[in-house]
């Protein structure tokens, strides 16, 4: 494993260097040629809309970027279930319950599809979540805001899961196939939470006085954060350039955050409830909706840990983790004695040896 | 006292406690197996307290005195070994219990067809991890006994006979009947159970066929071939729970129920009349 990464490591640098727009490294000794075979025909595949897989040979920095954004992909999913979770003992009908119990499964098993997805890139679950526990991993920083009312609820599934499935559709078609392949499964079932939580908004904006106050105070705290789900400005993003040439990414945080503003106005109005912004307004020429500033001051804050919830979710995700400790041991000691020797060699030998093949 | 709002709460009940594992599972495929288990007992319970009237009335608007479950399933989740031994010893009695239902031909028959596949699944899912924890490290093996220990005293309120789901419908009346008169301030509630069930036995369970002697004798057995199986000790104290065996049909529960009640229902009482 060891004499694999190393010899990743030399294929990154030149993948490095190509993607940066520098011409690659000295010519003329045969490592450095085969890395520039190698990388020549990562970018064909790459601009033939081809899907890499994860014995293809890939620069080192592409591995990075994916590892990075998948783990907090999957981070994002496994915390975000702590803020909707807070309500299930409380949900007010046994409907509600039933969905609300349904969409938190839902997010433990999108988890897991997207931490065995970013495995095949040589990293492992329990890698991952080290990372996210110890801070070195992010998740969404959506979910540094607390679920106040029962409409929160309903708020998160309409604007949240709405924001991310603007994010996460053009996923679907992202370079990397078990990225990809992840994505279509997790639209298809946030879609579905997002109907949900669209309806539940609904119910309550058509009920009692008090059910519609309580929908439209949670519109009106959901609304800012939401939008800042699309990341810093185009002008601010770092990864943002380098993840639309090699096509993880599709469309810049600002088109896909116009984008989503344009599908709540109407929806808003559907629902009976206002946005919390008295800038939005219809712009004939663009086509699209002019909205207000975001404050980008208190995004920054909420990134850097400081938002209203931060320290209490990795507390509880760390707890969790560390109190469920024991069972995992017991787990791993039961199969260890009962494992039959031959069954033990099998799963050795099984390992990927991902990087051994080129593209 | 109604065999679908007993079974209903059951499953109401513990499917209200594994859904405080949220986001606080040991690992995260028990996130998912939980939240499942949850999610089917939630759906038994639907189909179950619609037989007997509103299901969201009958669940938010009750207070814990007009509640029928089991103790079992209202006793706090504590550790994971805790909420497993809760696990094994209701999933196997539901397990057996809808088996013989389904094997009927009562009232119960056909949606205890349906679930009893449900309820294999949570069985197994509970058999494997008192495997696991009895027989994997010194200290999961301790803090498998002791959720064992702590909760055999619920297990004897399992086998106290629901009226309509007996072979003979008197039966259930003088099972009623002996139990009041052990419960001692639960008695005059006992006495007015006990009259409605001979009244009302075998007119919705005629055919329900279910042997609570020789159920337990099927738990019993089950129960103790996987401790076994899992290097542990079956526990040897009194099934008595807390008041008495049978106690929870009658509507006495422990000291948590209510705080767990007071949870669940304060959102929907807090608007009274509204839809959701």
């Amino acid at each position: 494993m060891a004499a694999v990464t190393a010899d990743q490591k030399t294929q990154s640098t030149s993948g490095t260097a190509k993607a940066a727009g520098t011409e690659a490294g000295p010519a003329g000794t045969a490592p450095e040629a085969a890395d520039a075979a190698l990388l020549a025909a990562f970018d064909a595949a790459v601009a033939a809309d081809d899907r890499i897989e994860p014995r293809d040979w890939m620069p080192e920095a592409y591995r990075a970027t994916l590892v990075r954004q998948m783990a907090q992909h999957a981070h994002s999913e496994i915390i975000g279930m702590q803020p909707e979770a807070n309500w299930i003992t409380r949900a007010p009908s046994l409907r509600r319950k039933a969905i609300l119990m349904a969409k938190v499964q839902d997010e433990a098993g999108h988890g897991l599809y997207l931490y065995s997805a970013a495995e095949t890139l040589g990293t492992s679950r329990e890698e991952l979540l080290d990372k996210l526990h110890a801070g070195r991993q992010r998740y969404s920083s959506i979910f540094n805001y607390p679920t106040l009312t029962w409409a929160d609820v309903g708020a998160i599934g309409w604007l949240v899961d709405g924001a991310a499935i603007t994010n996460q559709v053009p996923l679907c078609r992202c370079s990397y196939g078990p990225y990809a392949r992840a994505m279509v499964r997790i639209c298809k079932e946030e879609s579905f939470h997002q109907r949900q939580g669209y309806e539940l908004l609904l119910a309550l904006s058509r009920g009692t006085e008090a059910q519609h106050a309580m929908a439209q105070d949670a519109v009106d705290r959901w609304w800012w954060p939401s939008l800042m789900m699309f990341g810093p400005p185009d002008d601010a993003s770092s990864h943002s350039a380098q993840s639309m040439a090699w096509k993880i990414k599709r469309h810049s945080n600002d088109e896909l955050r116009r984008r989503f503003v344009d599908i709540c106005v109407p929806q808003a109005e559907a629902l009976g409830l206002t946005l919390p912004d008295p800038d939005i307004r219809w712009n004939e020429e663009r086509g699209q909706h002019d909205f207000g500033a975001i404050d980008w001051t208190e995004f920054q804050q909420v990134l850097k840990g400081d938002g209203p919830c931060n320290e209490q979710r990795i507390t509880q995700r760390r707890r969790a983790h560390e109190e469920g400790a024991w069972v995992r041991d017991a787990a791993a000691a039961y199969a260890a004695k009962h494992t039959t020797p031959s069954a033990r060699t099998a799963q050795h030998a099984q390992p990927a040896q991902h990087v051994e093949e080129t593209a | 006292m109604s065999a679908a709002l007993a079974l209903g709460d059951d499953a109401l009940v513990l499917s209200h406690r594994l859904g405080e594992w949220a986001g606080h599972a040991p690992v995260l495929e028990e996130e998912v197996a939980l939240a499942n288990i949850a999610l089917d007992l939630l759906g038994q319970a639907r189909v179950l307290l619609s037989l007997v009237g509103d299901e969201d009335e009958l669940a938010y608007l009750r207070e814990e005195r007009a509640f029928r479950n089991l103790q079992l399933v209202e006793q706090p989740n504590g550790d994971f070994a805790h909420t497993i031994a809760r696990q094994l010893y209701f999933s196997v009695y539901q397990h057996l219990l809808y088996e013989r239902l389904a094997a009927g031909d009562g009232r119960f028959a056909e949606l205890a067809a349906k679930a009893v596949k449900e309820v294999a699944y949570h069985r197994d899912h509970a058999e494997q991890w008192v495997l696991r924890l009895g027989d994997g490290t010194a200290e999961s093996h301790g803090r498998m006994q002791a959720g064992l220990e702590a909760l055999w005293r619920f297990t004897g309120e399992m086998f106290q006979p629901i009226e309509g789901l007996d072979a003979a419908g008197t039966t259930a009346a003088a099972d009623a009947t002996a139990a009041s008169a052990t419960t001692g301030t639960a008695g005059a509630t006992t006495t007015t159970e006990a009259a409605a069930a001979i009244g009302t036995a075998g007119a919705d369970g005629s055919g329900s066929g279910v042997d609570w002697a020789e159920l337990e004798g099927a738990w019993l057995a089950a129960v103790t071939a996987t401790v076994e199986r899992a290097t542990l000790t079956l526990p040897t104290g009194a099934r008595t729970g807390a008041w008495a065996a049978g106690a929870g049909r009658q509507g006495l529960h422990t000291e948590p129920f209510g705080r767990m009640l007071a949870e669940m229902q304060h959102l929907h009482r807090s608007h009274p009349g509204a839809s959701w």
